[in-house]
């Protein structure tokens, strides 16, 4: 947990927002992130973001889920306790698709939402700081980090040009605790208070 | 500018009225925001009350057996299972709406897709409950699950098509609630950032998960989105082929046919767009949202409907083709002794009316796009759908190999009727409660598509595509 000075720029259109990212990323600012309120597909390559590699975690679990499921069946069948079912083969194989296929999907499914959570930081009661509440309505929100070297001014002055809707400074929290958002006290405001 | 960039005329916005991305927002969000209304509370205790009911029918069944229903040696299968294939069948639509639209890329979904999904899960719910009570002792319910016991280990049979069932409803229970879920995480956070009372703050952020907005966060939302959505697609089409297998890989005639998984699967598509249908109209009109579910979505889905309500009769009439073609004599008295004739035939013509008769009115542009028409439809459907059902079970069962044994009439008990309502009140008290305190709308979905299907982004566009067809027709002049 950390709490950063940041300047904030609020977008209201795509079309001013890809080349504003495009020049903050150009005059060399760090942009910490950007908000939106909907997926904006290529906002991620404008960024320099990587491609995720959720779907390959996906693939393995889907692999997980095939193997347990083939060998566990086949063990019960064959080793544990080979029952006699109408003569039919102790290894059907035919018969183990539909669950092997399940299976894999099951795990396929629930593994990549948990790895999801966890890359997002996403659970039930993760409380983080918000730059701007209209973040989760029509503002496109970027902030971009206050250095010692960071000439607050002129990053402001930069995003009015870049045609920013609104521009501001804010201290927050990059990391997550566990809290509710009806509770106004911050978990790190009480920290810094220890520490300062 | 090429002239594939664009969409056709003739293809109708999918959301109305000039709307910008805040009002997205508010007009979704409002009937959330608001109080409930007095036909909201009325629905609401109605739906509770069935579910009231359906708890002491079942009590009846648990203290008494299955006996309370009337089921005896030979129908052992009556209303109870015909209700869950009913109810799992309707539970198909959502997951075809999200995930395979999703893949076929028809931007449509998004205005019905969040409904359509919570419905899937009310109604695989509702489905679980008929086979879980009907084991009589519902106690011991979990031995269908392979877990090491001190019986042996004694197993489960894996060969079993009543347990592929199991493994199929649960996965897709479990699939099903996760896509939907994930696909609700954004929009609670909209909701979060809304609220003005401490229970909506407090409720709508633990249930936002901490969500951001992040574009790193949303990069991975999509393709998480587009996974489970390739997961769900054959998943989709498998849970019904295996509820239909619990009846094909059977020895009873009119039930052990290969025709029964692509049968059941266009069936389970057609009463579930009619469930969407129902739910759908009502919906829309009492929360103001008839301007993202246009009567274009509607006319969409009325299209499938027609569609699959004709694959489903082309299969009944395959089924006594192959009847007589089989030249097998107990197939032949099923169907037509005992099926399309005898004591149960009355059901049999209801069933063919409402599934492969009515529908196909829906060929009249003029009348898929009449609400009143569509909302009638949509019940006669989802009755039809259900006499399939019984159909299937019943009339197999009444007649079987040993005459002495045949049934003569089998008519439900007050019990099984009731606990047939009491799944009805189990699916409203939970779709009631979803739609007042959910989005009914996937907001940011409806927000992505909104600049290129949006009303006024087609007018804009309209001028363009004109433009760039003299455009194109005055360079291909010049190049010959």
């Amino acid at each position: 947990m950390s709490v950063k000075k940041f300047v904030v720029g609020c977008f209201d259109d795509e079309k001013t927002l890809f080349p504003a990212v495009k020049n903050t990323r150009k005059a060399g600012y760090k942009i910490h992130d950007v908000y939106t309120p909907f997926p904006i597909h290529g906002l991620d390559h404008a960024m320099g973001l990587r491609d995720t590699s959720l779907h390959t975690a996906g693939f393995i679990y889907a692999m997980t889920g095939t193997t347990t499921a083939l060998t566990f069946m086949s063990w019960v069948f064959t080793k544990d306790w080979p029952l006699n079912i109408g003569g039919k083969p102790h290894l059907p194989l035919p018969a183990f698709i539909p669950i092997v296929f399940e299976l894999t999907v099951l795990c396929a499914a629930v593994g990549m939402v948990l790895t999801f959570c966890y890359l997002c930081q996403l659970a039930p009661f993760v409380t983080k700081d918000h730059f701007h509440l209209r973040a989760t309505d029509d503002l496109f929100v970027m902030p971009i980090e206050v250095t010692d070297k960071t000439n607050v001014e002129e990053v402001k002055a930069f995003f009015q040009n870049a045609g920013a809707v609104e521009v501001f400074e804010k201290e927050a929290e990059t990391g997550w605790w566990l809290g509710r958002y009806d509770k106004a006290k911050k978990a790190f405001e009480k920290e810094e208070i220890v520490t300062a | 500018m090429s002239l594939l960039r664009y969409e056709s005329q003739v293809r109708e916005p999918l959301v109305d009225g000039h709307k910008t991305y805040h009002d997205v927002t508010e007009d979704i969000c409002k009937p959330v925001e608001a109080a409930p209304t007095r036909l909201w509370w009325i629905g609401f205790i109605i739906s509770v009350a069935l579910l009231l009911f359906g708890a002491v029918s079942l009590y009846k069944e648990v203290v008494y057996g299955t006996g309370m229903w009337n089921l005896n040696k030979t129908i052992g299968w009556g209303w109870d299972i015909t209700n869950f294939v009913w109810w799992v069948g309707i539970g198909h639509a959502g997951t075809l709406i999200s995930a395979i639209l999703l893949l076929f890329r028809q931007g449509w979904r998004t205005g019905v897709n969040r409904a359509a999904e919570a419905m899937t899960i009310f109604a695989v719910i509702c489905a679980g409950q008929f086979p879980i009570w009907h084991m009589g002792r519902v106690w011991m319910a979990f031995f269908v699950m392979p877990y090491p016991n001190t019986r042996g280990p004694l197993w489960v049979n894996f060969n079993s098509p009543l347990l592929w069932d199991v493994f199929a409803i649960s996965t897709y229970f479990t699939v099903s609630l996760l896509f939907w879920y994930s696909g609700l995480i954004p929009d609670m956070a909209t909701l979060r950032d809304r609220a003005k009372k401490k229970w909506a703050k407090a409720f709508y952020g633990v249930a936002s998960f901490g969500w951001t907005g992040s574009t790193k966060h949303w990069q991975r939302h999509e393709s998480l989105s587009l996974v489970l959505a390739g997961l769900s697609t054959p998943l989709v089409l498998s849970v019904h082929t295996i509820v239909s297998f619990d009846f094909a890989t059977s020895v009873i005639p009119g039930w052990h046919t290969t025709i029964f998984p692509p049968y059941f699967v266009a069936g389970a598509i057609f009463s579930g767009f009619a469930m969407v249908q129902t739910l759908m109209l009502v919906t829309r009109k009492i929360m103001n949202l008839e301007d993202y579910i246009t009567i274009s979505h509607i006319e969409n889905m009325n299209k499938v409907i027609v569609l699959t309500g004709s694959i489903v009769g082309c299969a009944y009439l395959t089924e006594l083709f192959m009847a007589w073609y089989s030249a097998v004599k107990y197939e032949q008295d099923i169907f037509f002794k005992y099926r399309i004739a005898g004591p149960y035939g009355w059901s049999y013509w209801l069933m063919m009316t409402c599934n492969v008769i009515t529908p196909q009115l829906f060929w009249s542009k003029k009348l898929r796009r009449n609400i009143a028409f569509t909302f009638l439809m949509s019940i006669v459907v989802n009755v039809g759908m259900w006499f399939e059902r019984f159909v299937i079970i019943v009339s197999s069962l009444y007649r079987d190999y040993l005459p002495s044994s045949w049934s003569v009439y089998y008519r439900p008990t007050i019990w099984e009727v009731g606990f047939y309502l009491g799944s009805f009140g189990l699916f409203f008290t939970c779709y009631f409660l979803f739609s007042k305190y959910f989005p009914v709308i996937a907001i940011a979905e409806i927000k992505h598509i909104l600049k290129k299907n949006g009303e006024s982004y087609k007018e804009q566009m309209d001028g363009i595509e004109e433009q760039s067809v003299t455009e194109f027709a005055h360079e291909h002049a010049h190049a010959h």
